[in-house]
């Protein structure tokens, strides 16, 4: 695949708000730099990410998408992470069966306190979707910007 | 009447299409039939019919009506309508040429649907005669003879190639454009072919269906008739039947946001589906009785007395083959006919 | 076999037992059978029928015909009672209104697999000794049982009947099927060929909704797909997305419910190997998080409203098989 030098994808990253989305909030204060291209929605729980959600993203211009919450074994609501978990393994491993560009998805756990960490997933994130272009499997016609 | 033998056929796909865009029917690999536009090298497929019917060329699934773009408080209107490119059908069978007639009494009595219209001057129609039809056939039921099939150009295999008949001015055009590859036909053998083809159509096990007890003057007797709980009590309501039916013309209208602008599209749509003819107050048809009802009683009572006792059904056996359940037209028809 | 089911079901209506039957109802054809609720022992003395051609699984019927007055009969074969066990589990049949008499299985036959081999003009089908004798419009053709073999029979996973009242004939064992093989096949070729593999699939889709609303784990009363609030109905795919959309959303919401009973591909018009999406998730199931048989009991957890402290981490997608 040809390489455009000048691409920017586009990240959506879904944050639960207790612990991920205080941890980018953490990165901000901590004047860490993570790429703009990362799109945050805050979610309550990791576990509220309907798989609709993450299509969804694709459909209208993602390139990627990443899911952050809390560590398992911190969930604020005790167990919402450990379904998410499971959810989202077998989510992925539906769109590699289909097809689709492995390395466009990713789950990251990532606690209030890690803001370094939420620099650094976001950046490396950004980075392997860059190598990969532009969402073409998983895209609409429809919703692409002329 | 002109022929070409089977060896040439494909060079004949190749003159055709080398001057407009050509639909063949081709094998897929599960061994079913559909509509692909002609390459080089690709085979005549020899199922009797397609799963899908040739009524995609003209009204297909979805298509584009409008778009919007907003900008601050003004909202452009974009016609999107074009000319449509001129085609070819080829292979198309009779029971979907008259369908064609059907949904022409639809789209285009007044108002006019341009989007239909647009496709259908610009399609050229060419038919194959039956000579095997199948045990789920019943077009002539419903007075359609499949060894005449119609449409612009009909074509009439006998076994070694393929004799040509063009029936209107488009025809003749189109037989004009290819008449340095035909030789002279052989009515006899043709006449033979035909001959056998009846002889078969004799032995359908369908060959005894009537129309006679439906019709315009017979809506309540069907419409209240106690024979619907029955019939639709295992129907699944999918709209399979609805979507391989050459005849069927409902649709929906939609826009969908695509973040940057509108898209008004039309799609097919399905009077077994629930939300089908949705309105604010609610639904009109909340069983599925009614829904199973709604479709055949369109197609055996309403659209004849709304288009001069022309019904709805061309008996091409679709629905017979493709129902989940297997209800279908025939049992429907065998339940309610006068005993 | 019929005239055994036809005696016990009439023993039944008789004695008052149950006051209806679920089976099959005989149609034009030999192989156009329709799923039907008989009354009387006249009804099914006339049009009950069993046959090699009755492969619709009747246990989603039995949601609403189990909410009607009275006891309903149904005849269910061991995949059926799996989808009936899971329908149990989800509280959404009543136990007490349905007397399940489990009947042998296939392996069953698929009219298309036999016009698939150009044979046309199907009159009537016969096995004889495993040969299928075939009276068509244009003369006789046979062919062999096997190739005709429907594909959700062809990889039977069990002849054990899970949930039953009584038997009319024997019961079978849990059978080591091979099913997963096609799944196999795929997660062992490169990303761009299972993506090819899939559009020229998906591709053919109608979206007639027959998969969906076959399903024995499809009972939603609102699909997410017909509500408009929920800004994903759609009546057609009008684009390729919306054909992946539909199918991965569908596939995920059975996923740990389906017991693999194979009738959305038996259904699909198109002959889409939706199956394959299934069996997809069953395997990853079971592969990740231990064996799992959706159906085979009413008890167990499902393995997607579970979880395991020690759960492998979704990076394991990444890391396995080709890229």
């Amino acid at each position: 695949m040809q390489v455009n030098e000048n691409f920017e994808p586009v990240i959506v990253a879904f944050c639960c708000n207790w612990c991920s989305y205080a941890g980018a909030d953490l990165s901000g204060t901590n004047r860490l730099n993570y790429p703009t291209n990362v799109k945050i929605i805050r979610v309550p729980c990791s576990c509220r990410v309907n798989p609709i959600f993450i299509l969804r993203a694709f459909q209208r211009g993602a390139d990627g998408v990443i899911i952050c919450g809390c560590h398992p074994g911190d969930c604020h609501y005790t167990s919402g992470n450990y379904f998410t978990r499971r959810r989202i393994t077998l989510l992925y491993s539906m769109l590699d069966f289909l097809g689709i560009e492995r390395n466009r998805t990713r789950l990251e756990w990532v606690s209030a306190a890690e803001g370094a960490k939420f620099a650094a997933v976001m950046n490396q994130f950004t980075e392997d979707v860059r190598k990969l272009g532009p969402n073409r499997r998983l895209e609409d016609l429809r919703c692409r910007k002329q | 009447m002109f022929r070409i033998s089977a060896e040439k056929l494909n060079d004949l796909f190749d003159r055709i299409a080398s001057k407009q865009t050509l639909y063949i029917p081709v094998d897929r690999e599960d061994k079913a039939a559909e509509y692909k536009k002609y390459e080089s090298g690709m085979t005549l497929s020899s199922a009797l019919n397609t799963v899908r019917s040739a009524k995609d060329f003209f009204f297909p699934q979805t298509e584009n009506l409008a778009e919007f773009r907003l900008s601050g408080k003004t909202i452009e209107v974009k016609d999107i309508r074009s000319e449509h490119e001129d085609f070819v059908i080829f292979g198309v069978r009779a029971c979907d040429a008259r369908s064609f007639g059907i949904l022409d009494s639809v789209f285009l009595s007044e108002p006019v649907d341009t989007f239909y219209k647009n496709r259908r001057d610009h399609g050229t129609i060419v038919t194959m005669a039956c000579t095997r039809p199948e045990e789920t056939c019943f077009c002539t039921t419903f007075g359609i003879n499949p060894t005449m099939p119609g449409g612009d150009v009909s074509v009439f295999p006998d076994g070694t190639g393929y004799s040509f008949l063009a029936n209107t001015e488009k025809g003749k055009e189109f037989m004009a454009e290819i008449s340095d590859m035909l030789e002279e036909g052989n009515p006899a053998q043709l006449a033979k072919v035909q001959e056998n083809t009846r002889n078969i159509l004799k032995r359908l096990p369908l060959a005894n269906l009537k129309t006679d007890s439906f019709g315009g003057e017979r809506l309540m007797k069907h419409f209240s008739s106690e024979k619907w709980a029955e019939l639709s009590e295992s129907c699944i309501g999918c709209g399979t039947c609805t979507f391989v039916c050459p005849t069927c013309q409902c649709y929906d209208i939609r826009d969908f946001d695509t973040g940057n602008g509108i898209k008004r599209f039309r799609c097919w749509d399905s009077c077994m589906y629930s939300d089908f003819t949705k309105m604010a107050h609610g639904n009109s048809r909340n069983s599925q009785l009614e829904r199973f009802r709604q479709r055949f009683m369109h197609k055996l009572v309403y659209h004849p007395s709304n288009h001069e006792g022309e019904f709805g059904c061309v008996g091409c056996g679709r629905c017979l083959s493709k129902c989940p359940i297997s209800m279908n037209i025939v049992k429907v028809m065998k339940a309610l006919e006068d005993k | 076999m019929q005239e055994a089911m036809i005696k016990r079901a009439k023993e039944l209506l008789a004695d008052g037992t149950v006051n209806r039957v679920m089976g099959w109802k005989k149609g034009e054809f030999v192989y156009d059978t329709t799923p039907a609720v008989f009354e009387t022992a006249e009804e099914l003395e006339k049009e009950f029928v069993c046959n090699d051609f009755t492969q619709a699984n009747l246990s989603k019927y039995l949601i609403k015909e189990s909410r009607k007055e009275g006891k309903i009969l149904a005849f269910l074969k061991p995949c059926d009672t799996y989808s009936f066990n899971q329908l149990l589990k989800e509280h959404r049949i009543i136990r007490e209104n349905v007397y399940v008499i489990g009947i042998p299985g296939g392996p069953k036959l698929d009219m298309e697999k036999i016009k698939a081999k150009g044979i046309s003009g199907i009159l009537d089908v016969k096995n004889e000794n495993f040969t299928l004798k075939i009276e068509t419009l244009y003369g006789t053709e046979t062919m062999p049982f096997y190739e005709a073999v429907s594909g959700k029979c062809a990889d039977c996973k069990s002849k054990k009947h899970v949930v039953y009242d009584e038997l009319i004939g024997e019961d079978g064992d849990v059978l080591a099927s091979r099913r997963f093989d096609m799944v196999e096949k795929l997660e062992n070729m490169t990303s761009q060929e299972r993506y090819d593999f899939w559009r020229g699939e998906l591709s053919k889709c109608i979206r007639c909704n027959a998969c969906r609303n076959v399903c024995p784990a499809c009972t939603c009363e609102n699909c997410v797909f017909d509500n408009p609030k929920s800004g994903i109905d759609q009546k057609a795919a009008a684009d390729s997305f919306e054909e992946n959309m539909f199918h991965i959303i569908r596939a995920f919401h059975v996923a740990g419910r389906c017991t693999d009973c194979g009738e959305c591909s038996r259904v699909c018009p198109q002959n889409i190997p939706l199956h394959l999406l299934n069996r997809k998730f069953i395997k990853d199931i079971n592969s990740l998080y231990g064996e799992y048989q959706a159906g085979a009991d009413t008890t167990s957890k499902c393995p997607l409203t579970d979880y395991d402290t020690d759960d492998c981490e979704p990076s394991i997608v990444h890391e396995r098989g080709v890229e």
